[in-house]
């Protein structure tokens, strides 16, 4: 006959958070701050695979840990933010209510399955001021905080977070907001403990524009953030702007719209 | 909404699944009754039990395209609206007029930007000019239960292409008609009850290459014309200063020319109209 364990609650949680946590932090880290001209978000990733997301007009998404899970939890996000848009109107979305449905998803998903997500997220929605930004930070276990100006997420994210406590300013502009970025994540992770300087390469950088009417969720491309981890300025205008580069023409394409192309082909 | 249903609070899986990047097709599951065409009609013709837009003009140019529509609604032989708008933006390059019943127009023109936006945002990169038409067709043949009950509703869609095909202008344009079929137009197109006259009109003044300044009268004359000769086509109405709405799609993406701006085309039409009534 099989032995039946007993393991209490206790243990099970406890294990499920360990397992949680120690997927997270084999990941690269995350940090997001408010800065004068609106919310920063900077993620250490060298790949194309996206960590940061815009989610809707003023609120965009940061995340750690297993692509597939919180590609998923991004997903859900885009989709609930353009439901509720649709049905009440653009105004009506808010940060709080997407990090109250995360809190939910996230945590019946770490009591009720066998596997919690490793995932920490962040939402953020930007104000007409730094002091109405809204940062939200969500763990694993759907258990949230509402961070105070700037959050670092990620392994390591308590030592980036001394950093960062210690020179975040709101008053800040993009370029110094960027270089503070860059070497908080660069603070952790080096060899003996030595600080690593990060180039535009290895991070993936996006910022929700506080001027900016409408959406306001903008990625900066490699050559600008060169520009400004170099300690020089780039004008308000080629910071770059939404996901909208349109894929390119496919070579005879399946499906054309009109029929004379059709007629190319045949003569072919 | 779906999401209060679940008793773990946990958003039901068709939010986090892989699933589609379609928004409406989301919506097939989520919240179908957000869907036009979803909705049971009773039997019998109910044509007249909502106010009607009327004519859109598209033309192709030389940097884009520009659109332009008029600003009345009908009901029968009643004016329902003296400034509704009827040409709106799609996306940042891409523009949607539409004619027929107003109300499930201006919800398709609305699901139809959400549907652009929610492709974008999901996906990372913008649609294809081909693709957003594309959408835009099955979301039309969705509405082919309530158009064939009076229901219906037409768009124009026109558009600056960022990758146009070798040796082609970025300027496009597209029509459609209720069963959701899907044509690309050479030059310029109108829909609606006033098409018939403006196209006739843009056949004798429209020439590939034209500039969009030329473009915006040509689409203001056109427009005149078909006020002229189809009483559901509203003019420039120079009492109340309302004027047809003009937009344009070009490289540097979508803009409404301000009232200002088309006041000083209108009135130089409706000033040459006094001259010459046929234009």
């Amino acid at each position: 006959m099989a032995m039946q364990f007993y393991a209490s609650p206790e243990q099970v949680q406890r294990d499920r958070s360990e397992y949680a946590r120690k997927g997270i932090a084999r990941g690269r880290s995350a940090v997001v701050l408010s800065y004068e001209g609106g919310i920063l978000l900077v993620a250490e990733n060298i790949t194309t695979l996206r960590k940061i997301s815009e989610i809707y007009d003023k609120i965009a998404f940061a995340a750690v840990g297993r692509y597939n899970e919180f590609e998923s939890l991004r997903r859900a996000g885009v989709r609930m933010a353009d439901m509720l848009g649709l049905s009440y109107d653009r105004r009506d979305v808010t940060a709080r209510a997407l990090a109250n449905a995360y809190t939910q998803t996230l945590g019946s998903i770490f009591s009720e399955t066998q596997k919690p997500y490793e995932v920490e997220i962040c939402i953020a929605q930007v104000g007409a001021t730094p002091e109405q930004d809204e940062l939200y930070r969500i763990m694993y276990d759907g258990s949230a905080l509402d961070e105070p100006g700037f959050m670092a997420m990620g392994g390591q994210a308590e030592a980036i977070a001394a950093v960062l406590k210690e020179r975040h300013d709101t008053a800040a502009d993009l370029q110094t907001a960027l270089v503070l970025a860059a070497e908080a994540l660069g603070s952790v992770g080096g060899e003996n403990g030595q600080a690593r300087t990060l180039t535009a390469k290895q991070l993936e950088v996006a910022v929700i524009d506080r001027r900016r009417p409408g959406r306001a969720f903008r990625r900066l491309a490699d050559s600008t953030l060169t520009t400004l981890l170099g300690h020089e300025s780039v004008p308000e205008a080629e910071l770059g702007d939404v996901d909208s580069a349109p894929p390119a023409p496919s070579e005879g394409k399946p499906t054309v719209s009109a029929a004379p192309e059709a007629d190319e082909t045949k003569s072919e | 909404m779906a999401t209060g249903f679940d008793p773990s609070g946990r958003l039901p899986d068709f939010f986090t699944n892989a699933g589609t990047s379609s928004f409406t097709q989301f919506l097939s599951q989520a919240a179908p009754e957000l869907l036009p065409g979803r909705r049971p009609l009773p039997p019998g013709l109910s044509a007249d039990i909502a106010p009607h837009g009327t004519t859109i003009v598209a033309i192709a140019t030389a940097e884009g395209v520009v659109m332009a529509g008029d600003r009345r609604a009908t009901m029968g032989n009643l004016i329902a609206s003296r400034d509704i708008k009827k040409v709106h933006p799609a996306d940042s390059y891409s523009l949607i007029g539409i004619a027929g019943t107003a109300g499930i127009g201006i919800e398709l023109i609305r699901l139809f930007q959400v549907e652009l936006e929610h492709y974008e945002k999901i996906e990372g990169a913008m649609l294809s000019l081909d693709g957003k038409a594309n959408r835009l067709a099955a979301m039309v043949r969705g509405n082919l239960g309530a158009a064939m009950q009076g229901l219906a509703v037409v768009p124009l869609f026109a558009g600056f292409d960022l990758a146009p095909a070798e040796g082609t202008a970025p300027g496009r344009i597209f029509s459609f008609d209720v069963a959701g079929g899907l044509y690309e137009e050479t030059g310029y197109e109108a829909i609606g009850s006033g098409s018939l006259f403006a196209k006739s009109a843009l056949k004798k003044r429209y020439r590939a290459g034209v500039g969009t300044d030329d473009a915006i009268r040509l689409a203001l004359e056109a427009l005149y014309d078909a006020a002229d000769d189809d009483t559901a086509t509203g003019g420039p109405d120079v009492i109340r200063k309302i004027y047809p709405v003009v937009m344009t799609a070009t490289s540097a993406g979508t803009h409404r020319l301000t009232d200002a701006e088309t006041a000083a085309v209108a009135e130089q039409v409706v000033s040459g109209r006094a001259e010459n009534p046929g234009g």
